[in-house]
């Protein structure tokens, strides 16, 4: 029985488990009948041409876990951002584990989606925000049908959330492949400010499939900071579709730092639907062995006077795959929309591969839209000076992968969360220095 | 005999019904009635008294087309053509083959003079050789005494085929193969004319070589082949340019180029295209899908400059592999697109040889409800050494109901490649308007300065002649689009 096929059937047994709440009901039977359509993407499809999920597929995955699994937190104490106070809200193996986790419902909400889907106070919210920004593509619809649990966080107006919130998934590998589907919503309403970190961490070599998806609503001049770290094994995959709605003049920013995993898909797109929005998507990708990282983003200008600024750097060894599919809309009552795009990459191997295609469709005329694209090799210049200077071939090889990269980490707003990119960056580059000398 | 008269019996005689009148037979007439089927294919090759070996080669082209599906990948709409509603073979009324010019019928030398083309002013003044094709059938070559001391060939393919067959036989459709696309595959099976053009080792061509192409004859598809040699350290510079009378109904010309220079070759080969748009409502207008590709030996260059201001729907990508070491594949483009035009173009570089380095400068303007994409694709093969790309995609803007869309592809293998790309979009800037009008200039004509000044770059690239009158053009074409 193929996956597909697996995934239907389970699809009944699933919904008859759960509380039926009749609009989540709804929401998941339309989706359950989209992914029955569509199935998974092939590579004949234009956004996935680069990306075939054919072997991440094949495995025998348990689509719901069984049992309970406790971990202690000294064991995965380093995957957190440990050294500042956070929320953090925990799952493993797709269930919530509370004695990790710290959430809270004063003045702001930061709790679970299983919560919130099936208590009457949430209701108004799910019925104004679930499955509004996602789109109706199989992978995300996928998720819909299925989604039980995940992260709930709502801001309400004119709150600033004094700590960082972090999401993080664990998987345990006690079955011999798991295939996991988080999802998660965040609402952020007027002048309200929020930062969140994200990742998913797979605690064994058995293979994973994370399918996931992220809601973000900012309302009215709200601010979110939103993190990605994906450092995984090399038998976990992600696909981690995320789906931004911003309204006039809020900032919304998402950092992704891609430095693992077999396989990792990050969809993000942005929806502007105000004017003065301000979209930033930055995001540095390490990788080596066979992984394979693709970035899709799309940043759909609505509404006049918006902005959105993308830098994305790769630097791709061994015989890694790098995929960059950036577009950019700009309708035509878009007007005096600035939109900036830039994608660089190192090809470290010869064996490594970069696919990349910045994609803009421009109808307005009085827009300033422009993207850049190179792939190119470090300095020899550069490299001569540092040599010549007594640093190690190494160490100079790291410093100017740095430097490269440096543009989209000095962006990053919570210093702690820095350093940890920082020392993920060293040790990827195999090098033991610190680089904020 | 008669009562056991069975399915089978009928559709037996059926069959010897279509053998006996088979209607296409005739190919005495000047233009075959419409449809498409392995007869019209056959005739197409018996009424140019083509060799064996062609006719098979047609056909093998049909079979394959007959399976493949019109692509819809590209950023056009459009009514698909009734593949069986045109008529794929068309010759001018009078019978072909002048000694001079005199001989052609007046109202064919009209309608050039209309065109503002004089062939004997090209001759005299440009010093340009032309192999006119009017719908299908070459009627007049010029200078092909200057080129044959030289040992250039250039001629029809139809001539080429049976004159020159060991070359044709040799090179057609080795860098677009008959099963390449939808429409090469069309073209190879249909073809009814074009131009054949070899260089022989170590000729500089002493004058650019130049063909017009034009559609004349209401609902016929017109299928052109071309195919250039530049054999090992020759120089050939090829220029074709289009122009198409006012016509209500849709046409389609699905053209192939092949372009083939051997080691240490250059080939320049220039487009200027401007088949009738539609009108300003979108009716009407040339369909215009061309497979263009050229093959780089070791250190030969190929390079396509085209600057494209008409037809309804526009398909078309340039193309050049890098195979040799230390080639060079250029692109130069400008796009125009008005009122309801439609143009999805851009080109491929291929590169497969170490050294190779590619350019790409491409500027899309687009006006009135049009949309005009640009589609390229770079890519690195893993053994191609120290490759270089450098690409630069404008886009021009007039008004907020025209669309400009990138669709480049890049894909690098190999960790010395050096590929920079970047692409912006941008209006007319009201100071430059303001800066113009102040000091008397109109805002038309100050529209067509700036757009000359935008599409500099590429119109440098054109040969002299050419690039006067493609200024003209942009001037034209972009007529009525301020306000």
């Amino acid at each position: 029985m193929d996956l597909k096929e697996k995934l239907l059937s389970s699809f009944l047994v699933f919904e008859n488990q759960i509380d039926i709440d009749t609009y989540v009901h709804d929401v998941r039977n339309d989706a359950i009948k989209i992914f029955e359509e569509k199935g998974f993407p092939t590579k004949k499809e234009e956004a996935w041409k680069y990306t075939s999920l054919n072997k991440v597929l094949k495995e025998d995955y348990s689509v719901f876990p069984q049992q309970e699994n406790a971990i202690e937190y000294k064991d995965i104490k380093k995957y957190f951002i440990h050294d500042i106070d956070t929320y953090k809200i925990v799952f493993i193996d797709g269930k919530y584990s509370s004695h990790l986790s710290q959430t809270t419902h004063d003045g702001i909400d930061v709790c679970l989606m299983s919560s919130a889907l099936t208590k009457p106070k949430y209701r108004i919210l799910i019925e104004n925000y679930f499955n509004k920004a996602a789109t109706k593509d199989s992978l995300s619809s996928l998720n819909t049908a299925f989604s039980n649990e995940g992260a709930y966080i709502h801001i309400p107006k004119n709150k600033m959330v004094e700590k960082p919130i972090q999401i993080v998934h664990f998987s345990t590998g006690n079955e011999s492949a798991t295939m996991l589907q988080p999802r998660n919503l965040i609402v952020a309403d007027e002048n309200s400010y929020v930062q969140i970190i994200e990742r998913h961490q797979s605690l064994s070599d058995n293979p994973v499939l994370t399918n996931s998806v992220t809601e973000i609503f900012a309302n009215k001049r709200a601010i979110v900071d939103y993190y990605k770290i994906q450092n995984d094994n090399s038998n976990a995959s992600l696909i981690d579709n995320t789906f931004i709605k911003q309204k006039k003049e809020s900032v919304v920013s998402v950092h992704t730092f891609a430095f693992g995993g077999k396989l990792t898909r990050n969809n993000l797109n942005f929806f502007q639907e105000g004017e003065r929005i301000d979209s930033i998507l930055k995001g540095v990708t390490i990788i080596g062995e066979k992984q394979h990282v693709d970035h899709n983003t799309l940043v759909h200008h609505i509404e006049p006077n918006c902005e959105s600024h993308q830098d994305y750097k790769g630097i791709f060894g061994e015989n890694s795959t790098g995929v960059f599919n950036g577009k950019i809309i700009v309708e035509k009552e878009a007007q005096k929309t600035n939109a900036f795009q830039a994608n660089n990459n190192i090809l470290v191997s010869d064996k490594a591969t970069i696919n990349t295609k910045p994609q803009l469709e421009i109808f307005a005329d009085d827009v300033k839209c422009s993207h850049g694209c190179t792939i190119g090799q470090l300095d020899e210049s550069a490299m001569f000076y540092m040599r010549s200077r007594g640093i190690p071939e190494k160490e100079a090889k790291a410093l100017l992968m740095y430097a490269f990269s440096n543009n989209v980490l000095s962006s990053v707003k919570i210093p702690e969360m820095k350093q940890r990119i920082t020392k993920i960056i060293a040790n990827k580059l195999g090098v033991d220095i610190g680089f904020d000398l | 005999m008669s009562n056991k008269y069975t399915e089978d019996d009928l559709r037996e005689e059926l069959k010897t019904k279509e053998y006996e009148y088979g209607f296409y037979t005739d190919i005495e007439s000047d233009t075959f009635p419409n449809g498409l089927n392995e007869d019209i294919v056959r005739a197409i090759s018996k009424k140019k008294e083509e060799p064996q070996w062609m006719t098979d080669w047609r056909l093998e082209a049909f079979r394959v087309w007959k399976e493949m599906t019109e692509p819809e990948w590209a950023n056009v709409h459009y009514q698909k053509p009734d593949f069986q509603g045109i008529s794929y073979y068309s010759a001018p009324n009078s019978k072909p083959k002048y000694d001079s010019l005199d001989e052609v019928d007046p109202e064919l030398l009209a309608t050039f003079e209309k065109l503002g083309i004089s062939l004997d002013e090209q001759k005299k003044l440009s010093g340009v050789a032309m192999d006119v094709v009017v719908d299908s059938v070459s009627v007049a070559t010029t200078f092909k005494k200057t080129l044959g001391e030289k040992g250039i060939i250039f001629m029809s393919i139809s001539e080429a085929i049976k004159e020159h067959p060991e070359l044709v036989k040799k090179y057609l459709g080795t860098v677009v193969p008959q099963k390449d696309n939808f429409y090469a595959a069309l073209n190879s099976a249909v073809f009814s004319d074009g131009s054949f053009c070899y260089i022989p080792k170590g000729v500089r061509c002493p004058m650019e070589l130049s063909t017009y192409f034009r559609i004349n004859q209401a609902g016929t598809g017109q299928f052109e082949r071309t195919l250039v040699i530049a054999d090992e350290g020759s120089y050939v510079s090829y220029l074709e340019g289009c122009t198409a009378p006012s016509r209500d109904e849709n046409q389609l010309h699905a053209a192939v180029v092949e372009l083939i220079a051997l080691d240490d070759a250059e080939i320049k080969y220039s487009t200027v295209q401007n088949w009738y748009p539609g009108n300003a409502e979108g009716k009407g207008g040339v369909y215009n899908f061309v497979t263009k590709r050229g093959l780089c030996e070791k250190n030969a260059k190929i390079s396509w400059t085209q600057v494209e201001t008409g037809s309804a729907v526009t398909w078309k990508y340039p193309s050049c592999i890098l195979k040799g070491d230390n080639s060079v594949g250029e692109f130069y483009s400008i796009a125009v697109t008005n009122n309801y035009q439609q143009a999805d173009t851009g080109t491929k570089m291929i590169h497969l040889g170490k050294n190779t380095k590619s350019t790409i400068i491409s500027k899309g303007i687009s006006a009135g409800k049009s949309q005009n994409s640009y589609r390229g694709l770079v890519q690195i093969n893993s053994r191609a050494e120290n490759a270089r790309n450098f690409s630069q995609c404008d886009s021009l803007l007039m008004g907020n109901e025209c669309g400009a869309h990138t669709f480049p592809y890049i894909e690098a293998k190999n960790k010395s490649a050096k590929i920079e790309h970047e692409a912006t979009t941008s209006k007319i800037g009201e100071d430059q308007i303001f800066y113009c009008n102040q000091r008397g200039i109109d805002t038309e004509k100050a529209i067509a300065l700036i757009v000359n000044g935008f599409s500099k770059e590429v119109l440098n690239k054109l040969p002299m002649e050419f690039a006067v009158e493609a200024q003209k053009l942009l001037e034209i074409s972009l007529e009525g689009s301020v306000g």
